[in-house]
């Protein structure tokens, strides 16, 4: 027993991952409860099906640990391109709910492809960044980890599903760890600032700022008795420039009105709580309204007056800030970062490169949705409909995700073996 | 720099980010929860449009007409002309003044219905004077407008919620409006949408001068959905012409789909008695009368003995379980003895000799006791038998809660051998001790829609659709996928006994269910049925039975049809079922005098026999 996988397991994060469930299916109950409806352990409930998820997790998670860990690098492609079939799947057998084609429907159950695309594509990344001949200042390995990302995520922008495909990005911090060049940071980072500055100033005033920004730092460079060539500077000038005009062109014109509103409201531009507006206003009255105690379990009037839309699944922080207030919403925001830390720390453990990789794709999954999710919810970000992965109601999301969690979970413990 | 540090740094700030939001929203920024005790607001109510109900053929049953209430804010009334006020409203002074102190103990603040709907003249009057009463206000509201009078089992009614209700769901405030029965207490939260809040600037007299800030804290209401129903317009307003001046049910469901195609209930009332002023009067009314019961869903919560049809359940666990071929015969005396001394009749001739299929069609009460004898027996001990017999018959829908989309119903009973261990002791109980299952009385008890339920299962040969009124809603983007449910008979074994339910309306007890070019299959059933009158257990007329499906082939309808105290099954159920599937099929009836028959034949004599006092015979 000394030897068992249950004594070297990361505790810690597990403990995290339970909390988070289970709190995630206390709020689902109370989001679709409904008095004198039918019993709620009924899988024709939210709730019901969640626990019956939240079942199956456990399950296929407990099988996942008794694997060798050798079994998930062998098997990274059959799994890569099984995922990548589901998805071109939909397009032909997938049922189309609220405008997308995202999901096959098998009896009473949905599932969507996408949730399981994002382990899929972690594995074979990991994989293929491990691989000797993979080399990240080279172009050629770019493009290739590049393609890898890319094509679930085309395949899911057809669906369209934008949202989820965003979720991608999030490969980014993976690629960035292990040793992709900082002028890619430097890009993003930039073209991000710009993006935001362009759709609030008008375009001259951004401009502007960007050409002093840019001799500031030319002037300092020089003050610095460090004598750089001017061209750079230019030409990230007119980059920056292009890019500005072509922010504003594809804001204005390929964008659509709903798009544009939802931009539009996050940055304070237009006062709407009736129509684009609605979600993201109610969803902050009924957070607002929780106070630091909250109100209690199953007592959110806001929650019970159904205000907020979606509220099991994309909007379950809603209320989570109306039931247990600042004190819960806090407690989760904590456990959802300590989990993300947790993991990387763990990682950084880690001295195969392909279980580094993976355990790191796992936190920045973690956290793109982390981000995005409840900064949607306190209206921060403009609306992006995906779920606060463990907590939200969906049962594709919440097996996927655990899966991947299991398989970080085995990876940690047999840090040390070579299997 | 080191690179690791990137993602955590990142998760930090933005989980710091996120406390500082919520520190503002939540610590800080109160004004979200103080919106609604600022004096100078008052925050209204702004109701969507009840969403409609509409037939599987998009007829509309069920719309809406503006009504008013007049509401009041206790804490905002100033004196006023009170003689004034109640002449208006046509309401006595006391009971007005009761009304309004019990808006004062309910609330303060918050306001309480004075008057509810308003007549039309009534409120063009206070239209123009409610300026001179502070603190009171009216507030437009919807009521249902039924375009049929059919269908109020289904529909069920609205009504305004009640102090549990408002215990139960901090949704509803008082003087509003809930679904109460049917598809409209069901589906309630799709109909009624959301309410929003407008709040209003007040001056310091208290008078309205219009939205606060623009507007921009106001939630407006939230559409509600339309909902579509599987029934068929048409044939549920037949089907209750049918079954008028008698007391029954008809339940009638598309096979394939399992949608509900008419759900008529033997007395009913018209829906629209029970809307605007009237309605809690004529509810009363309803709800007292306790020997015809319109409120009683007899489709859905009457549970008889199903007599004969159950023949046909019988004759498929037989065949599943090998105790009978189709091949097998059996001889038939008139009846025969299943225990010493015990006689069970049959009309059969003496020295006939039956096949399973003859059997069916004459309906053979000697050949199903053997039958279910060999059932019983089966296996080692009765007690496995009848455990094994309940299992089948549980996987067609019976003793237990189908599982439709209304909140009334019942499970029925299928005995089993804890049961009679319980009544007779174990071991002190065989296969002729409960010899009456076979044929359909005894201890087993089903509702009219589990009998329509198993009826479409034998059209489907073997498998169900889990009967459903809702065809869909507007706007709903979940999945809506009804189970199928299959049956443990093998689908082989129920070409012999669609083959018997045939040669019924064929050649068989139902000859006048025949309909020209439609293969009609069906099973008639003559219940014996008991009450207690003056403490005595009374025998009445027997109840009529009929279940059915057509065509033979592809099925597109199966029934039950019973009618209380009918006599036997092809009296009155068959030919309803048959004339309910000619109106649905071929749209049109052409026998007429069968039609007219139905329509003018009417048991209130019968119905009046046992509370007349005086002797009376039954079964005539």
């Amino acid at each position: 027993m000394k030897d068992s996988v249950f004594l070297r397991m990361d505790w810690v994060s597990l403990l995290l991952y339970l909390f988070l469930v289970g709190f995630g299916l206390v709020n689902i109950y109370s989001a679709t409860y409904l008095e004198g409806a039918q019993s709620l352990m009924s899988l024709s409930t939210p709730f019901g099906k969640q626990l019956l998820f939240m079942g199956l997790s456990f399950l296929g998670g407990g099988f996942l640990l008794a694997l060798r860990v050798k079994f998930f690098e062998q098997f990274s492609t059959p799994i890569y391109i099984s995922a990548m079939l589901l998805l071109v799947g939909l397009f032909f057998f997938g049922k189309t709910i609220s405008g997308a084609r995202s999901w096959y429907a098998i009896g009473g159950f949905g599932l969507q492809p996408a949730e399981f695309a994002k382990m899929a594509t972690a594995l074979l990344l990991s994989k293929v960044i491990s691989q000797f001949q993979t080399n990240l200042k080279s172009i050629r390995s770019l493009f290739k980890l590049a393609g890898i990302i890319s094509l679930p995520a085309l395949l899911i922008v057809l669906q369209p599903d934008p949202g989820s495909a965003l979720v991608f990005g999030a490969f980014f911090f993976v690629l960035f760890r292990e040793g992709l060049n900082y002028i890619f940071l430097i890009i993003l980072s930039s073209a991000l600032i710009l993006f935001v500055l362009t759709l609030v100033f008008a375009i001259p005033v951004v401009i502007s700022l960007v050409i002093i920004l840019l001799s500031l730092l030319f002037y300092l460079f020089k003050r610095m008795r460090y004598n750089p060539p001017v061209l750079p500077f230019i030409l990230s000038g007119i980059m920056a420039t292009g890019f500005i005009f072509s922010v504003d062109f594809i804001f204005n014109e390929i964008f659509e009105q709903r798009h544009r509103d939802r931009f539009n409201i996050i940055l304070g531009k237009e006062v709407d709580t009736q129509g684009v507006g609605y979600n993201i206003n109610q969803s902050k009255i009924a957070i607002g309204s929780g106070g630091f105690q909250g109100k209690g379990f199953l007592k959110g009037t806001q929650t019970k007056g159904d205000f907020v839309p979606e509220q099991h699944t994309d909007y379950i922080f809603s209320i989570i800030g109306e039931e247990w207030g600042f004190l819960g919403s806090i407690l989760v925001i904590g456990c959802f970062a300590a989990l993300i830390i947790r993991i990387l720390w763990q990682a950084e453990k880690q001295t195969n490169q392909f279980r580094r990789v993976f355990s790191y794709s796992v936190s920045s999954i973690l956290f793109v949705h982390f981000l995005i999710n409840i900064g949607m919810s306190l209206g921060l970000i403009p609306t992006i409909g995906i779920p606060l992965l463990l907590v939200s109601y969906g049962g594709s999301s919440l097996l996927a995700t655990s899966l991947m969690f299991f398989i970080y979970l085995n990876m940690d413990a047999n840090r040390l073996r070579d299997w | 720099m080191n690179r690791s540090l990137l993602l955590p740094v990142c998760t930090l700030t933005v989980a710091l980010f996120f406390g500082g939001k919520l520190t503002q929203l939540q610590l800080i920024d109160n004004f979200y929860s103080s919106l609604s005790q600022n004096n100078a607001l008052i925050e209204r109510a702004v109701y969507p449009e009840r969403g409609f109900i509409y037939d599987r053929n998009g007829a509309l049953l069920v719309a809406n007409k503006p009504s008013y209430d007049l509401m009041v804010i206790p804490e905002n009334v100033k004196a006023f002309d009170t003689l004034e006020l109640t002449t208006l409203i046509d309401l006595r002074r006391e009971v007005f003044q009761d009304r309004l102190n019990k808006a004062r103990r309910y609330s303060k603040k918050l306001p309480s219905t004075v008057v509810s709907q308003l007549s039309e003249e009534a409120h063009a009057v206070l239209q123009e004077k409610i300026w001179k009463y502070e603190g009171f206000y009216l507030q437009k509201k919807t009521i249902r407008d039924y375009r049929k009078s059919i269908a109020s089992n289904v529909l069920g009614y609205v009504s305004e919620v009640n102090n549990t209700d408002l215990k139960k769901d901090s949704y509803y405030r008082k003087g509003e409006l809930i679904g109460r029965q049917g598809i409209e207490k069901y589906y309630e939260k799709y109909l009624r949408g959301i309410k929003g809040k407008e709040f209003l600037q007040k001056d310091k007299f208290n008078r309205v001068i219009g939205a606060y800030e623009g507007g921009s804290f106001d939630s407006p209401p939230i559409q509600a959905r339309d909902i579509t129903l599987t029934l068929d317009q048409t044939l549920q307003e037949y089907g209750e012409r049918l079954l008028q001046n008698k007391r029954g049910g008809i339940v009638a469901i598309e096979p394939a789909t399992g949608e509900i195609l008419a759900l008529v209930s033997a007395p009913s009332y018209d829906p629209a008695i029970l809307v605007g002023r009237q309605r809690s009067e004529n509810y009363r009314k309803l709800s007292l009368d306790t020997l015809a019961k319109p409120l009683y869903d007899r489709g859905l919560q009457a549970q008889y003995a199903p007599g004969s049809p159950f023949k046909v359940l019988n004759a498929l666990i037989a065949l599943q379980e090998k105790v009978v071929e189709p091949k097998t015969e059996f001889t038939c005396n008139q009846g025969h003895f299943y225990a010493r001394g015990a006689f069970m009749q049959c009309h059969c001739p003496l020295q006939t000799k039956n096949d399973l299929t003859r059997a069916i069609y004459k309906s053979c009460n000697s050949y199903f006791a053997k039958t279910y004898k060999g059932i019983i027996n089966a296996y080692g001990t009765p007690e496995e038998g009848i455990d094994r017999w309940k299992k089948h018959l549980q996987s067609f829908g019976l003793g237990n809660y189908l599982g439709y989309d209304l909140s009334v119903g019942q499970p029925g009973y299928i005995p089993d051998s804890d049961y009679y261990n319980r009544a007779y002791g174990k071991g002190g109980w065989k296969a002729p001790t409960i010899i009456s299952n076979a044929i359909g009385q005894g201890e087993i008890l089903t509702t009219p829609i589990q009998m329509a339920n198993f009826a479409a299962a034998i059209a489907n040969r073997g498998h169900y659709v889990k009967p459903h009124f809702m065809k869909s809603i507007s706007e709903k983007s979940e999945l809506g996928v009804f189970e199928k449910k299959q049956t443990t008979i093998d689908s082989t074994h129920f070409e012999t006994v669609v083959d018997g339910m045939h040669k019924v309306v064929e050649y068989g007890t139902a000859r006048i269910a025949r309909i020209k070019g439609i293969e009609v299959c069906g099973k008639t059933g003559t219940v014996e049925n008991f009450i207690s009158l003056n403490g005595q257990k009374t025998q009445l007329t027997d109840h009529s039975m009929f279940i059915a499906f057509a065509p033979k082939e592809n099925p597109q309808i199966a029934l039950a049809v019973f009618v209380e105290n009918g006599y036997w099954g092809a009296r009155w159920a068959a030919p309803i079922a048959s004339l309910m599937i000619e109106k649905y099929l071929k749209k049109e009836v052409k026998r007429k005098w069968l039609e007219n028959r139905i329509l003018n034949g009417s048991l209130l004599t019968e119905y009046e026999k046992p509370y007349s006092g005086k002797p009376f015979k039954i079964n005539q």
